[in-house]
């Protein structure tokens, strides 16, 4: 592969709540079995892309404790292999990563260093897969300078938290909004991009030198008549999660046949890191419909519609309805949670009732737990 | 190189005949067991938490399964730069190669191995139980009572102690006498086929028997040890140990750890299991499906109805079918409304729509009754099962079979059909 990937796995939303206390939405569970940025390193290494950047700011403990070996997804390797960027302080800098641009310009060195000649831009954010190898040949073919890939969304989504763009017929985008309130067009970056490595370092360090550090604002909607900047489209899966709504509705998604199919039975899979835990069980009284259930979880009752990460636990006589249920939470017996995401490592009493009214409740309690 | 004081040798050889079909294109240790692991990961699993880094694994029967699911060791933290897993099979030598004819002598011929970590003791191991230890405990017995060869034993019912090799000891632990499946057991303590010898003791032994033909630790090197003087002493365990070598006690001891808590506690947090596991998806149930009293691995999908069940990674449960204790392993598609009781079905095998499985009265195996009886039908692993057949007790599938393989669309209780070879 003749690029490099670098994924951009800073952020925090305060629209993601309670939720992004505890870590960055890269690091945020999905589908299961997943974190959040598995999705964007499987579809590097599967793309065969060698080289990765993680950059983090934001609550990266959790980020790094799941990328504290790059062998799941095969980055081990003598050449290249995956390398995590927190923000340092250096003689000549000791600003937090100011934005994406600034992301990237405070860690140029490394971009300088390779050899390769195109770089793979996506954002820890988003859950997707795909062969970037496809959208490098469309880049080289439409002589671009920068590709942004793309997706229609449908005519009824809200698009204002998305960057939207116009495309002409020759794919060329003719206009980018970011985050518009009011927009004439429902395509939308997704956060995907492919530039030519000596033109990153050429336009990251020319806004370095205007103060500027957004890549969206500064660099793709400055350069947009000046550079060739051409969309590619995709019609796969795509979701952000950027919202707790959002993020319950991925993990939501995934109980769909064809997100299943698509993400879990066609090849190439998405990679994570290994937990040894053991095969889910279920005794006398389970009764799971329509549910996802991740490895070393027990279960003693009635679950439907619902996500369960790895190592839940549930009680007997319970009732979890069109729910997540992160990693590692311990459900005591008669408890109702309806309409539910509850935060890893809870420990929820008996007989406790919690019902999401209309929105998404986020449960998170802090009980002790203990431990036979 | 780092001098190691204790390296594990783990004979993996052996093909488990005894377990039929289900070892047909696999060595006994890498069979399946409990919906996610292969029998060598249990004692591959106790040694890395028993702090030994240094395992080499004797394979030879059908090894490419084993092969591949060890590769560098990499689920048991035993890719390491010095040590760490190596898997040792038979090779060609400059004269008198030969393949292993024997327990000790498998070992005999991998002297070399352990002559560049020179360790000061070596644990004898097999890889076809299935049970948690700590061998650290037993090397401090063996280290107390400054022991040449330790050999860990567990009680047993009087009755049953026919079965087993018997260790008479002193009130020291100190091995008196040896009885080999005796009639009159004088004592309870069966071996286990676990031991660990002082590297010199075993060293000698091996050199000592090298001439004996298919030479073996139980009938020969432990025998020549105690004849020697040397201090021989039994190391007492307690826990759950579990022999896998027939399909009954194979399928009995998948059924245990279903139990509400069961005695072999897979959940136990500090001394876990590790294992490959290639496949990582959760899995789904959906708005149709039953499944109560089961394990099931990651990466299956259940559209029936699932009771008493050991059911692998990636299966796939049709609409309207019905598993029933059964143990189905990794990759193995059942269609709609088709009836499973009491089978095993090894890996990546696909069963037809409107097939039952085990029906009728039991029939004594026409085959070999030893293997295949306990009532159960065994199916071994990449075999098909068409639409619309039933089967009968104490039978085995093995292989491609069609409409014709089963006269009048039953296969009889006691009946088997074997349409695959080693190499098909």
């Amino acid at each position: 592969m003749k690029a490099i990937g670098i994924i951009l796995a800073g952020g925090n939303n305060s629209r993601m709540q309670e939720l992004s206390n505890k870590r960055a939405i890269a690091a945020m569970p999905i589908g299961g079995s997943y974190r959040c940025i598995d999705f964007a390193l499987s579809s590097m290494s599967n793309s065969r892309i060698q080289t990765v950047a993680v950059l983090t700011q934001y609550s990266a403990r959790s980020l790094n404790e799941h990328l504290s070996s790059s062998k799941w997804w095969d980055f081990g390797r003598k050449q290249g292999g995956l390398f995590v960027f927190n923000p340092t302080v250096t003689v000549d800098n000791s600003w937090w990563y100011r934005g994406t641009a600034d992301a990237m310009y405070q860690n140029i060195s490394f971009l300088k260093k390779r050899h390769e000649p195109y770089v793979i831009i996506t954002s820890g954010d988003c859950v997707y897969k795909g062969d970037f190898n496809q959208v490098l040949d469309y880049h080289i073919e439409k002589k671009a300078d920068i590709t942004v890939v793309c997706k229609d969304m449908g005519p009824s989504e809200d698009v204002s938290r998305f960057g939207v763009v116009r495309m002409n017929e020759d794919a060329k985008i003719i206009e980018f909004e970011e985050k518009p309130m009011l927009s004439s067009s429902n395509t939308i970056s997704t956060g995907i991009y492919i530039v030519r490595r000596r033109q990153l370092i050429e336009m990251l360090e020319r806004s370095a030198a205007e103060d500027r550090w957004d890549f969206v604002t500064d660099i793709l909607i400055r350069y947009k008549n000046m550079k060739q900047i051409y969309g590619y489209k995709i019609k796969d899966y795509w979701s952000n999660i950027a919202t707790v709504e959002s993020y319950y509705q991925t993990n939501m998604d995934f109980l769909k046949p064809e997100v299943r199919k698509h993400f879990f039975c066609n090849e190439p899979k998405i990679c994570s890191k290994v937990d040894d835990l053991p095969p889910a069980k279920y005794n006398v009284g389970s009764d799971v419909r329509n549910s996802l259930i991740a490895s070393g979880c027990i279960i003693n009752s009635k679950v439907e519609n619902s996500v369960l990460f790895k190592k839940v636990f549930v009680g007997k006589n319970c009732v979890i309805k069109n729910s997540v249920i992160l990693n590692d939470v311990y459900i005591g017996d008669n408890a109702h949670i309806e309409n539910c995401i509850v935060e890893s490592r809870n420990t929820i009493k008996a007989n406790t009732y919690y019902c999401g009214d209309g929105e998404i409740k986020i449960v998170s309690e802090s009980n002790e737990r203990y431990v036979l | 190189m780092v001098r190691k004081e204790m390296i594990a040798m783990l004979l993996a050889g052996g093909q488990g005949s005894r377990l039929g079909v289900l070892t047909a294109r696999v060595a006994k240790p890498a069979v399946s067991f409990g919906g996610k692991y292969r029998i060598i990961d249990f004692p591959l699993s106790n040694c890395i938490n028993s702090g030994i880094d240094t395992v080499g694994v004797l394979t030879q029967y059908q090894p490419l399964r084993l092969n591949t699911h060890i590769g560098i060791g990499i689920p048991w933290d035993l890719d390491r730069n010095n040590g760490g897993v190596t898997i040792l099979p038979p090779y060609e030598k400059s004269d008198n190669s030969e393949w292993y004819s024997g327990t000790a002598n498998a070992i005999f011929q991998n002297m070399n191995y352990m002559e560049q970590y020179n360790p000061e003791y070596v644990l004898i191991l097999s890889g076809d139980h299935i049970y948690k230890m700590d061998y650290e405990v037993m090397l401090d017995f063996h280290k107390e009572n400054q022991a040449d060869v330790t050999i860990a034993t567990m009680p047993v019912p009087l009755e049953e102690a026919g079965r087993f090799g018997i260790v008479i000891a002193d009130e020291n632990k100190k091995i008196q006498d040896f009885e080999e499946k005796p009639a009159q057991p004088r004592s309870n303590l069966a071996s286990m086929g676990i031991y660990i010898f002082s590297w010199n003791v075993l060293k000698e032994a091996l050199y000592a028997m090298k001439e004996q033909s298919g030479c073996d630790f139980g009938m020969h090197i432990i025998p020549y040890c105690h004849q020697r003087g040397k201090r021989l002493f039994a190391y007492e365990y307690n826990g759950y140990w579990k022999d896998v070598g027939t399909l009954g006690s194979y399928w009995e001891a998948n059924m245990e750890l279903i139990d509400l808590i069961p005695e072999f506690n897979l959940y136990e947090e500090y001394w876990k299991i590790y294992t490959k596991s290639d496949i990582i998806e959760p899995q789904y149930l959906s708005a149709d499906s039953v499944v109560e009293k089961s394990i099931i691995g990651e990466g299956t999908e259940i559209y029936g109805e699932v009771h008493s069940s050991v059911i692998g990674a990636g299966v796939t449960i049709g609409k309207g079918s019905v598993v029933r204790d059964s143990i189905i392993m990794k990759g193995t598609t059942i269609g709609e409304n088709t009836i499973i009781d009491k089978s095993i079905l090894a890996e990546n095998c696909s069963v037809g729509s409107n097939t039952v499985l085990n029906v009728g009265e039991e029939a004594t195996n026409e085959l070999n009754a030893s293997i295949y009886s306990f009532g159960l039908v065994t199916v071994g692993e990449d075999s098909v099962i068409p639409d619309g057949v039933k089967v009968g007790k104490n039978t085995a599938i093995f292989g491609v079979t069609d409409k014709e393989d089963y006269p009048g669309g039953v296969l009889e209780s006691g009946k088997v059909i074997i349409k695959a070879g080693d190499l098909l």
